[in-house]
């Protein structure tokens, strides 16, 4: 299953660019990023090319970091791309715990990358409604 | 002045001479007791006191062994017990679930003794049965709520049990019931202030003329300030559950310096070195209990900072006055009224070995109130990437302090390493509430 690295961070300037710094300088390159905000802290959910060079990386530099498994789901690049996806997840009664993406091939292909509570559940779903998930060699080195 | 009505005009206006000799009474009586209990009876005959005869004279205090905070820990539950257990009727005992709680018992005499004390105070400030008294701090272990109480019904003042909290409901039983005194702790008196243009009332709508405050140090800047805004005098209060709770020291009518009940309580001023601090000079204040039964404490180091206020009073009672409390000689911290040592929450946090070692504590004023925010670091090893874990464990902290210490506090997640070492012998406490 592919993974995210999940990175707690103190919320102040200078966190975020700690982090990436970090990834930077071991070679490691970000596909997607996202930001969540918890008050005093916030937690990075970070997809790359090398999820445990990336952990590495940031344990060094005495970061607490984890790696989580999420889908990673192929969908087209035009307007309801995402919503039939959605509505596969909707049917198959799977809740998303968070979502982001990005696009691969402009005006053809993003991946919807989720975080799912039973993600075989989730795979099923969106196999089950003709989407293609992608196996996590395929993910890192897109 | 110099005839203030007095609840018990025969020992408060005693002449110095007939209360020493009722303190050398009580100090016999105090150290026969004591020698009852495993804790002391080791202790004072390992000093070479195995009498109470020993003592000839209220000087010869000095040579019994001295008695800490620690020492009570030590005794916890029964080894101060001097009297048979079916004649305790009731104990106090300090929060605390982690083996390090203190406990006070009480006869039904103690008890009286106590409220009686109480009953002198309140007489002091000229209130009496006239008076509507609405007891705005804490019942139940804490003796703050009971001990005012008591002594309050007996004087006969009609008593309101608020305790402390719930300002819309405090604003209203002070409107409804004609409040003329209330009991409460500084900062809470203060809150309750600013809350009273949101709640629509104003001084003007109380009938409020007195305030008994303690539980917290305060500045004669904040009593000012506080009688200026409800329009009414007040009296500050000394007391700590060791020594009963409340009622130990109260100011009168004069509002210069509280009189501290001598036939109940031996006091000396000690200097760090363990010296006599001469009069006028700041002191740690070192207390005897000379009434109690079921509780006898000698020499208690208190861990106050005051001073003894030199001449008589003008009310006319003879009982010496000590000056409103200055700090403390060790790191206990006070938040809003409630005692909490460091070492308290460092052993809630030992618990949670989630929680790592390295941790710290902001106080902040947060309008009137004190703040408490606890500063932990999220431990790689058992960062669980999710949200949902790291909310729990500062609900954990939060609920488990609170039930070791009655503090509210916030908690707060850190980086790792950015709190000072647990082996740095490290600074716990950042204490930003202003100095007056």
């Amino acid at each position: 299953m592919a993974e995210q690295v999940n990175v707690f961070v103190e919320n102040r300037p200078g966190r975020l660019a700690a982090v990436t710094r970090a990834l930077a300088d071991r070679g490691v390159n970000i596909r997607a990023v996202v930001v969540q905000d918890h008050g005093d802290y916030g937690l990075l959910k970070i997809l790359v090319t090398d999820p445990e060079a990336a952990c590495e990386a940031l344990a060094a530099h005495g970061f607490a970091a984890k790696r989580k498994p999420i889908l990673a789901v192929y969908v087209d690049d035009r307007p309801g791309g995402f919503a039939r996806l959605a509505e596969v997840f909707g049917t198959g009664a799977v809740n998303l715990l968070n979502a982001y993406g990005f696009v691969v091939n402009s005006g053809r292909t993003a991946v919807c990358c989720v975080e799912v509570s039973d993600p075989d559940a989730a795979r099923q779903a969106a196999e089950g409604g003709g989407f293609r998930v992608l196996p996590d060699g395929e993910l890192y080195s897109l | 002045m110099g005839n203030e009505r007095c609840w018990n005009p025969e020992i408060e206006r005693a002449d110095r001479a007939a209360l020493e000799a009722v303190q050398l009474e009580g100090l016999r009586a105090t150290v026969r007791r004591a020698l009852r209990t495993p804790f002391y009876r080791e202790r004072l005959t390992g000093a070479g006191l195995t009498s109470a005869d020993d003592l000839r004279t209220l000087a010869d205090a000095r040579h019994i062994p001295e008695t800490t905070k620690a020492d009570l820990r030590v005794a916890y539950p029964e080894g101060l017990l001097a009297v048979p257990p079916e004649q305790v009727v009731r104990v106090h005992t300090s929060s605390g679930t982690t083996g390090t709680p203190t406990v006070i018992h009480h006869t039904r005499r103690d008890l009286d003794a106590w409220t009686e004390l109480v009953a002198r105070c309140i007489v002091a400030t000229g209130a009496g049965p006239a008076d509507v008294f609405q007891n705005m701090m804490t019942y139940g272990l804490f003796t703050g709520g009971l001990g005012l109480h008591y002594g309050a019904e007996r004087v006969g003042l009609m008593v309101i049990p608020s305790a402390a909290g719930n300002t819309t409901r405090q604003l209203r039983l002070m409107r409804d019931f004609h409040t003329t005194v209330v009991h409460a702790t500084p900062s809470y008196m203060l809150h309750v202030a600013h809350k009273m243009p949101s709640e629509g009332v104003a001084p003007g709508d109380l009938f409020l003329r007195k305030a008994y405050l303690g539980g917290e140090p305060y500045s004669e800047t904040t009593r000012r300030k506080i009688e200026a805004f409800y329009g009414i005098d007040v009296y500050n209060s000394y007391g700590l559950s060791e020594m009963n709770g409340p009622g130990v020291a109260f100011e009168c009518v004069c509002k210069d310096g509280m009189h501290i009940w001598e036939d109940a309580f031996l006091i000396e001023m000690r200097r760090p070195d363990g010296s006599p601090a001469p009069a006028g000079e700041e002191a740690e204040l070192v207390m005897t209990t000379l009434q109690r039964e079921a509780t006898p404490i000698l020499r208690y180091r208190t861990g106050d900072i005051t001073r003894l206020l030199p001449g008589p009073c003008p009310c006319g009672r003879t009982h010496r006055r000590i000056a409103r409390m200055t700090g403390r000689c060790d790191d206990m911290l006070i938040l809003n009224g409630v005692n909490v040592y460091p070492s308290q929450i460092e052993q809630v946090l030992m618990r949670l070995p989630e929680a790592g070692t390295n941790w710290q504590i902001l106080i902040e004023k947060a309008g009137a109130l004190d703040r408490a925010t606890i500063k932990i670091e999220v431990l790689p090893g058992v960062f669980t990437g999710e949200v949902k874990a790291l909310e729990a464990l500062k609900a954990r902290i939060s609920e488990q302090v609170r039930s070791e210490t009655l503090v509210r506090a916030a908690v707060e997640l850190h980086e790792p390493g950015v709190l000072p070492a647990f082996e740095l012998k490290a600074k716990r406490v950042t204490d930003l509430r202003p100095k007056e």
